[in-house]
């Protein structure tokens, strides 16, 4: 499958977009790690912005970022998300209620604790009734994402937005599940080269257990293996360092997914 | 579930699950508790996993998917398979059984193997003995719908040869506490596209089918002519008022199938009972098919089974087509005079070839699957 990359989005640990983040990838500038600053987007109605959980304005703010770079129109673009934590601290206070004598569930938390949630307020923000999806993988839903968003740009012809993302989990739920740090991507993938195309991406799905791309910097190594999300680190570097190579990035036990990259 | 359609029966009864103290009917799978997940996989063992499990072991399917193992190589065969709550309930438990110091969950809560939405796909994949790509789709109730679509396009894609659609979801405090919460659950056994009808019932169920390309097909086998995708765009958890993304989902997977709406032979509603569910759809559905087309909704019999609603209803779907029954609605008492559409209350016996089978969730997400048979 070859799909070509249009636009970035990135919100992560002192990487506060991927204009910002491009200079640190390629090592121009030096990696500092800061919290993520995340911003409700203005594209919601200002009574939706109020309701939105941090995960869904984390994506909101990644997809907006790749669609600003790609020049794309997103009303008009599919969407493939894909998040291993999903909605947790909706997940905690709905998980507190009913753990309580009274079980006084907010209805705007219940409709907000879906796994589509972004996706939810993402159609709502932009319009955009095209396609939209919502998966997890565990610590491959990134990759499992990047799979999906490349079968549909090669199947129905037309680019689709991928965008990844994860929060951490309020305790008691982090320590049963530790995700280090917010962290999103978005990629725009459409299936012809044009004068928005920055790379070419080539994939291929190969059974074995292949050693997957690791970060040389170890603060950057640290996000990788400590978020889902970030396990899009490795492809993000090639991109910003316009690298000819090979990213392998983990799947499933026993596959991989091995992403041939070329600059445009 | 042929002969319960036939009888036109339905599965709710009043709510006793759990702790959960709600004026609701439900859908339960009473024997759940009595399951025991397969050793080697004890650690995912919750109610989700072990409804899946359950489901497996029905109708020969695991034995089915052993013998496509043969035929194409364990690793050729990928999952994609949905879940609006997967093994949520775990969670709720080992809330109430915090540590009344630290806050801690208990020591023996496992959220990879029942919290997280992949659960359900470690769980499957590991049991069916799969070595090929897949993923969970959590958007909802329409979940296991979308995943049809996933296979399809993994198998077009050459990723894989066969795949394991479909998926599991299991009754939790959760959904029927939130559900409640927004107003949507029916105090009696839901009635969809009825004039009185006043919410959903909510069920857990689970369903799976293992999807070959099509150019293997035999005569008589099921095949999947199209699939339509779509979004609202409109609000979380209430539809469209006209039906648009509906209709889009619809119209969509009519031309993927290239096929006209006088080439269906019947409808399998999402028909959830809610007054703006039933009266959106109709519009889309009339607005569409016009009056002459049958349909109806299965809920009145299975509840709404969330996540598993797609699978579930594409096998009412593959069985109306197998045995040329159109199910009446189970618990419809007289079609809400404003639907337009041709809503059937008793069990139609017709050639049934092509069926459409609708599901819209959450997030405003919609699917349509057009389902055939091989001549």
């Amino acid at each position: 499958m070859r799909v070509f990359v249009e636009g970035v989005g990135l919100l992560g640990p002192g990487l506060q977009s991927w204009n910002a983040a491009r200079r640190v990838l390629t090592g121009e500038e030096p990696f500092r790690s800061a919290s993520t600053v995340i911003v409700a987007s203005e594209l919601l109605p200002p009574a939706e912005r109020r309701r939105t959980p941090v995960p869904v304005k984390l994506a909101l703010a990644v997809g907006q970022e790749a669609f600003q770079n790609a020049g794309r129109d997103a009303a008009a673009t599919a969407t493939v998300f894909t998040s291993s934590s999903g909605e947790g601290e909706t997940l905690h206070h709905m998980c507190e209620a009913l753990a309580s004598a009274e079980r006084e569930v907010s209805p705007t938390r219940f409709h907000n604790s879906v796994h589509n949630a972004a996706a939810g307020y993402w159609g709502i923000a932009t319009r955009s009734r095209e396609a939209s999806t919502s998966l997890c993988a565990y610590d491959a839903s990134f990759t499992a994402g990047l799979v999906e968003a490349a079968t549909q740009v090669t199947s129905s012809g037309k680019p689709v937005a991928l965008i990844a993302y994860d929060q951490p989990y309020p305790e008691p739920l982090h320590s049963a599940r530790p995700i280090l740090a917010s962290f999103g991507a978005a990629l725009i993938l459409a299936p012809e080269a044009s004068r928005r195309a920055s790379a070419t991406l080539e994939l291929a799905v190969p059974t074995g257990d292949e050693k997957p791309t690791g970060m040389s910097h170890s603060g950057l190594e640290e996000l990788r293996l400590g978020i889902p999300a970030a396990r899009a680190l490795p492809l993000l570097e090639a991109l910003a360092r316009k690298m000819q190579g090979d990213v392998v990035l983990d799947f499933l036990t026993g596959t991989r997914l091995r992403i041939s990259v070329s600059p445009c | 579930m042929r002969r319960a359609l036939h009888e036109k029966r339905s599965g709710l009864t009043p709510c006793d699950f759990e702790t959960a103290r709600i004026d609701t009917y439900v859908g339960t799978v009473p024997v759940l508790d009595d399951v025991r997940v397969r050793p080697d996989l004890l650690d995912y063992d919750c109610r989700n996993n072990r409804l899946a499990q359950l489901c497996l072991e029905q109708d020969g399917f695991a034995g089915g998917v052993a013998a496509a193992r043969g035929r194409h190589g364990a690793g050729r065969i990928g999952f994609y398979l949905g879940t609006s709550t997967s093994g949520l309930h775990a969670t709720e438990l080992a809330y109430r059984r915090r540590d009344p110091k630290t806050g801690a969950l208990p020591a023996d809560y496992r959220y990879a193997e029942t919290q997280n939405a992949y659960s359900l796909g470690e769980f499957v994949r590991r049991y069916l003995g799969l070595g090929g790509p897949g993923f969970v789709v959590s958007s909802a109730c329409s979940s296991t719908a979308k995943a049809f679509g996933n296979a399809a396009r993994m198998i077009a894609a050459g990723i894989c040869d066969a795949a394991v659609v479909g998926g599991a979801d299991s009754l939790c405090l959760m959904t029927l506490y939130g559900f409640h919460s927004l107003g949507l659950t029916s105090p009696g056994p839901c009635r969809p596209f009825d004039a009185d009808r006043d919410g959903i019932s909510i069920g857990e169920g689970a369903g799976f089918a293992l999807i070959e390309k099509a150019d293997r097909a035999r005569s008589g086998a099921i095949l999947l002519l199209g699939v339509g995708e779509s979004s609202d765009a409109y609000h979380m958890s209430t539809p469209h008022p006209e039906g648009l993304g509906a209709r889009l989902a619809m119209r969509q997977a009519l031309e993927c199938a290239g096929l006209q709406p006088a080439d269906i032979d019947y409808i399998n509603l999402h028909g959830t009972a809610t007054k703006t569910n039933d009266a959106s759809e109709d519009k889309a559905v009339f607005g569409i098919f016009g009056p002459e087309t049958p349909c109806s909704s299965t809920k009145g019999a299975t509840g709404h089974l969330l996540g598993a609603a797609g699978i579930t209803e594409a096998i009412v779907s593959i069985l109306a087509i197998q045995s040329g029954l159109m199910p009446g609605s189970a618990n419809t008492r007289s079609v809400d005079p404003a639907m337009k559409s041709n809503y059937l209350l008793e069990n139609r016996q017709a050639n049934v070839t092509r069926v459409l089978t609708n599901s819209f969730g959450f997030g405003g997400s919609n699917c349509s699957l057009v389902l055939g048979v091989a001549e």
